[in-house]
């Protein structure tokens, strides 16, 4: 009773900060979009913090640079539990156009442990919000999970 | 004392007027001033919810602490703020409920009470550890210093003309002659103190402490969890209480009867309509600017009034 009341609010109510692991900016402004008042995501209590401390949701842009590879990994670190790691772009989902870059570690997935990826170069707004609110269960999802096993 | 009037004085304290009452209330306000600010920036807002569940998420997650000898002050002073602030409300609420329990001196206790809050904050921002803990709190002490002035000099006016350091005795002073507001002195003792609580609760133009986006959270920086939600619960029942005071203090009188009290919470809306406006219309002053404009016009200000209360005007 009390977990799913504390589940509910934490479906409710999203603090997320904005991490840029090497994105080129474009996301980096779709994702500011989502926060202006055409898209309002106060409304589903999406809210943009300042410090890793308040979040509960990480929006990560970008492939990945090995410079930012370690700094990335304090970010998450600094988030208390329980936490979403949300990949937005191209470059998070499998490295983009620098995925066969010497520079980059070629995804988000080869560092953190990914809840939700958002592709797209850049994704437009509707689609990070589409995307978010997929995650924490607040729409359907129109395709069916599937899951292999190794023969 | 005797167990009954302990344990009703413990049933002040923590349920009603005290702890859950204050902090429903002033987390649905909270809700308001969210919805009213995203009104004014034409959005569509938060649903009325959303105080509560962010309060249980903050609940749900884990408290990091940061390394270092001084963890105890860290996790106590989100207590001493609730701690502050239900104490405040408590006072406050069983005052404008029933004038005849207020005791003497009550709007001195009434004072240092609701100094605690702030200077709990900056306890946790120096214990934090953390370069923007230990700027929020030199600011957070500038900003005390700062409005204390103006507040003290607004009371100070109001019981000039009382005669008296009761809080039920301004309200039945208020109930025999009109209230407070409706003079000179009343006039700009009213205009100050709101500014003061403005500042008080840490609202934009005097967030100056807080600053999320050149301080990240000031003395909030460290805090997740737990810590992070009492202060949130903190600051919500002071928007509740201290609005109430700002009412109780300079627009009364509040009776007993059904009419008062739909009277009293428009007089409250209108008090955090003002509040609200003054909050999502102004940019964040400077620390050098707010001291100025408190120390010298402010300070002026509540001078004259004061000095024309203690003339009877």
């Amino acid at each position: 009773m009390t977990g799913s009341m504390l589940d509910w609010c934490f479906k409710k109510s999203i603090w997320v900060y904005h991490v840029n692991a090497g994105s080129c900016n474009g996301c980096d402004i779709e994702v500011l979009d989502v926060l202006t008042p055409f898209y309002d995501c106060e409304r589903f209590g999406i809210k943009l913090v300042h410090t890793p401390r308040h979040a509960d949701a990480l929006l990560v842009a970008g492939p990945v640079t090995r410079k930012v590879r370690e700094r990335l990994m304090r970010v998450y670190e600094a988030v208390p539990d329980p936490k979403l790691v949300i990949g937005i772009g191209s470059c998070t989902s499998g490295g983009g156009i620098w995925h066969d870059s010497y520079a980059t570690l070629g995804g988000l997935a080869n560092v953190l442990p990914v809840n939700m990826f958002i592709p797209g170069c850049p994704p437009r707004p509707e689609a990070i919000l589409y995307g978010v609110a997929q995650a924490l269960g607040m729409v359907p999802k129109t395709v069916k999970s599937q899951t292999y096993k190794e023969v | 004392m005797d167990f009954h009037s302990i344990l009703s004085a413990i049933f002040a304290c923590l349920i009603f007027p005290g702890f859950l009452f204050t902090a429903i209330g002033g987390l649905f306000l909270i809700w308001v001033d969210r919805k009213l600010t995203a009104l004014l920036q034409s959005r569509k807002g938060p649903p009325w919810y959303q105080p509560f569940a962010d309060i249980g998420k903050l609940l749900s997650k884990r408290m990091l602490i940061p390394g270092g000898n001084r963890n105890l002050t860290f996790i106590i002073a989100p207590m001493i703020a609730l701690a502050g602030s239900m104490l405040t409300a408590t006072i406050i609420f069983r005052t404008i409920m029933n004038p005849e329990v207020s005791f003497v001196g009550d709007v001195l206790v009434l004072i240092y009470l609701a100094s605690l809050p702030p200077i709990a904050l900056i306890l946790g921002g120096s214990a934090s550890r953390s370069p923007f803990g230990a700027i929020g709190a030199g600011r957070e002490m500038n900003m005390i210093l700062a409005y204390e002035i103006g507040f003290l000099l607004a009371i100070f006016t109001v019981l000039a003309k009382v005669h008296s350091i009761r809080l039920g005795d301004v309200l039945l002073y208020q109930s025999l002659h009109g209230p407070v507001l409706f003079s000179i002195s009343g006039v700009l003792a009213f205009s100050v103190a709101l500014l003061c609580i403005q500042a008080k609760l840490g609202f934009i133009p005097f967030d100056i402490g807080e600053a999320e986006t050149e301080l990240i959270g000031g003395p909030l920086a460290e805090y997740s969890g737990a810590g992070l939600a009492l202060y949130k619960i903190s600051g919500a029942m002071s928007f509740f209480s201290l609005p109430s005071l700002l009412i109780l203090l300079f627009i009364g009188p509040i009776g007993p009867s059904a009419l008062s009290w739909l009277g009293f919470f428009m007089k409250l809306s209108l008090v955090l309509v003002v509040i609200v406006v003054i909050k999502s219309t102004h940019a964040r002053l400077r620390i050098d600017q707010a001291l100025k404009l408190f120390w010298t016009r402010l300070a002026l200000i509540a001078a004259l009034g004061a000095g024309l209360a203690l003339l009877g005007w």
